[in-house]
């Protein structure tokens, strides 16, 4: 059994799990870097990155194999010829549902920070006093002055766009130049802001893409691929932000392939010592030992380890004295919009493809605004001309209908609600008692779904929607709810969460386990509510701010 | 299509990643695929008239010019399930029949006029049909999807047909346009 020493060790290399490991390098510690799937690199290992439409197979269509492999991203509409690589292999990473779960993973180095949306919005103090106020699930250990100056440090090396507001509920950051709103959405924003009195607002979604050139990354051109990887490295992903900072330290080791067993846990100093790892590929088993841990898993897989770990002092593993850890877990839920044509433009086009759209800022239960269900929503839309594939009926077959189809369609311009989820200590993920996959790890359950309060917000999601488009002159307006199944936004969150004191959560304010001090927990697992806003900003700003902690701490000697 | 295509508009910014292709295809509902009647060459040949007949060659090359017979068979082949595929091969039978008893020849042997006069024809009747939306597509309704995506995607129907930059580089949500001018291609709309 190898055994090598390190001075941190990070589980998970996504978007927490890159920004610890090049927080903690550059702070001088010695760290390992470990992903339970293959390396990607950069560029190199983005094969579908510069094809052109007409080199992918089946042009976006899914071949029927492909979906039989991947069953649960083909549920989450993300099953895509092009991107699939960049996905979990489902069949041999099996999960239970007790209630449906769309549960979407990237299994490799990069994690899904190579997949994500990229819409980067902060936490206020609206989201963070919420569960104090309302007497919703555990107040969350910190208020937004002190992630604030993180949200600053981070938004400045990943490279937001976006623009400034002044709005309390969406607090503004440290932006790059916005991508802007098309001639459309200017419009439609226009008449909104007038006819909602400046309480509902369109404005360009905050986007880690960059307008702007930072070291070593290009500026965006404008492809709309990121998804399959980005060349210019233009967008934030570890692969080609933290990665190679965390690489140019020299104090990285990248060890892909690696599943953690465990995290060792010595009854005796009440610490962590190391992982166990089991080498995904040759099957062998090794320990390395650290004196931090960060847990950067992904929120549902690092209450996994921690459930598997430990579990002689605690049967439901470390960091379950308090009864919570697997529970409360939340997702954002969403699909509930409306959509509409416009008129006006036809003379009016665009060029290039921007890869974001435009956000609509929470306006409800906000300010004086009070509703029967408590927190709020934001949308995310985008307006933009019908292509090729628009109705065709009426113009047949033939010259004619090929002269029509060349030219571009109407204008359409539509928008999705994202909606906060509550706490619920019943919605959880436990250990399946019945099922291991394929290296004898039991399996993890999953039991959750959204409750009145939710279901009563998806009404105004889509009236609301509506009702803007509406008073903005869109025609023929649609409002509607496309359905949803939990974890389908890909947002889950809260399987460990932040609280005040050790009885009423798995980690303190800096993200450290009540029940191991030198193990941190800086991914979705941690957050204390899920707010509307799309999360993974909030991870690294938590993830920098929790090493900067551990590495003052290890200097005291408290750890 | 239009219901799908909104959705796709609605879906098409969400915070997380890009669509698949379901929202435009009729097929590739199901995962199993256990019987299947393999295509011939004459098939193609027949499929290639079929979509030249949508698809025209006008001052642009037409469906026939991009392999247009021998996309749909493999698009049928790798992502229609068992009843999808069905229902595709018997309206290939389908109209070679009606070409048989209306002109006594085989369709592809028909003159391009009566090709489209016969294709018009089902085209209106399917559209009939599909404003009464059953379960089973209409076969003809695979038959015209397949030829637009086969040919808009295709290297000929992006730079010919449309415009395709690869990489743009830049972003002006606000250009004037002219009627006329060939719309973009969008390689994420549907196609990786």
């Amino acid at each position: 059994m190898a055994s090598q020493q390190y001075d941190a060790i990070v589980i998970g290399s996504g978007i927490a799990g890159g920004w610890a490991a090049k927080e903690l390098c550059e702070k001088g510690l010695k760290t390992l870097l470990l992903d339970r799937g293959r390396n990607v690199r950069h560029v190199t290992d983005y094969v579908n990155a510069t094809k052109h439409p007409w080199e992918i197979p089946h042009r976006g269509m899914r071949p029927l194999r492909l979906s039989a492999h991947y069953p649960v991203l083909r549920r989450a509409h993300l099953l895509w010829e092009g991107t699939s690589d960049f996905f979990v292999d489902e069949g041999k990473c099996p999960y239970v549902e007790r209630e449906p779960f769309e549960w979407v993973r990237g299994y490799q180095v990069g994690g899904r920070s190579l997949t994500w949306g990229r819409q980067c919005l902060r936490l206020s103090d609206l989201d963070f006093a919420a569960n104090l106020t309302e007497g919703v699930g555990t107040d969350w250990p910190i208020r937004y002055a002190d992630i604030a100056p993180w949200y600053d440090y981070v938004e400045r090396f990943a490279g937001v766009s976006g623009s400034t507001e002044g709005l309390p509920q969406l607090p503004d950051g440290q932006f790059l130049p916005p991508m802007p709103l098309n001639c459309v959405e200017q419009s439609v924003a226009a008449r909104v802001k007038e006819r909602f009195a400046d309480h509902r607002r369109i404005i360009p979604s905050r986007t880690a893409n960059l307008t702007k050139a930072l070291e070593g990354r290009g500026a965006c051109q404008y492809r709309d691929k990121c998804w399959l990887g980005c060349p210019f490295g233009a967008y934030f992903s570890t692969q080609s932000a933290t990665l190679p900072a965390a690489m140019h330290t020299g104090n990285l080791t990248l060890r892909p392939y690696s599943i953690v067993r465990e995290i060792l846990y010595d009854r005796r100093t009440r610490k962590a010592t190391g992982v166990a790892v089991l080498d995904a590929e040759t099957r062998e088993s090794m320990e390395f030992s650290a004196r931090l841990v960060f847990l950067c898993a992904s929120t549902l897989n690092s209450a996994w380890i921690l459930m598997r770990s430990a579990t002689d002092e605690w049967p439901g593993g470390l960091g379950s004295s308090s009864g919570e850890l697997g529970h409360n877990v939340m997702d954002h839920h969403f699909r509930a919009g409306a959509s509409g044509r416009v008129e006006g433009f036809e003379d009016r086009y665009v060029n290039g493809r921007r890869p974001t759209g435009f956000y609509v800022p929470r306006f409800r239960n906000v300010g004086d605004d009070r509703r029967a269900y408590l927190r709020g929503f934001g949308y995310q839309g985008s307006a933009s001309r019908m292509d090729w594939s628009r109705d065709v009926a009426e113009l047949g077959i033939g010259a004619p209908m090929k002269a029509a189809l060349t030219e571009p369609g109407e204008w359409t311009i539509g928008m999705t609600g994202f909606g906060e989820t509550l706490p619920y200590h019943d919605n959880r993920a436990y250990l399946d008692p019945n099922r291991k996959d394929e290296w004898g790890l039991p399996v993890l359950a999953l039991q959750c779904h959204i409750r009145e309060n939710e279901i009563a917000m998806r009404r105004d999601m889509k009236q609301d929607a509506a009702e803007m488009l509406e008073a903005a002159g869109v025609k023929d307006v649609k409002p509607s709810d496309g359905g949803y199944t939990f974890g389908q936004c890909v947002h889950e969150m809260g399987a460990a969460r932040m609280g005040t004191a050790p009885g009423n959560s798995v980690l303190n304010g800096n993200n450290q386990v009540w029940d191991a001090k030198n193990v941190f927990v800086t991914d979705g697992a941690c957050m204390t509510s899920s707010a509307c806003v799309n999360p993974s900003l909030t991870y690294m700003a938590l993830t920098a701010r929790a090493v900067d902690f551990a590495a003052s701490e290890m200097k005291k000697g408290n750890l | 299509m239009d219901r799908r295509a909104a959705l796709a508009r609605l879906m098409a910014i969400t915070g997380t990643i890009a669509l698949g292709g379901e929202l435009f295809v009729t097929g590739c509902r199901r995962t199993d695929k256990h019987v299947a009647t393999p295509f011939t060459a004459g098939d193609v040949a027949f499929l290639d008239e079929i979509g030249e007949t949508i698809m025209p060659t006008t001052d642009t090359p037409g469906a026939k010019a991009v392999g247009i017979g021998a996309f749909m068979t493999m698009m049928v082949n790798d992502c229609y399930d068992d009843a999808a595929h069905a229902a595709f091969q018997s309206g290939m039978a389908e109209i070679d029949a009606t070409s048989r008893s209306r002109h006594g020849r085989s369709f592809v042997q028909c003159t391009p006029a009566e090709r489209h006069e016969m294709l018009s024809a089902i085209d209106r009747e399917m559209s009939a049909q599909e404003k009464k939306r059953g379960e089973t597509p209409h076969y003809f309704s695979m038959m015209k999807e397949l030829t637009l995506l086969g040919y808009f995607s295709s290297e000929i129907g992006c730079t010919h047909a449309l415009r395709y930059a690869e990489t743009p580089g830049s972003y002006d949500g606000d250009v004037p346009y002219h009627k006329g001018d060939r719309a973009w291609f969008d390689p994420t709309r549907r196609v990786g």
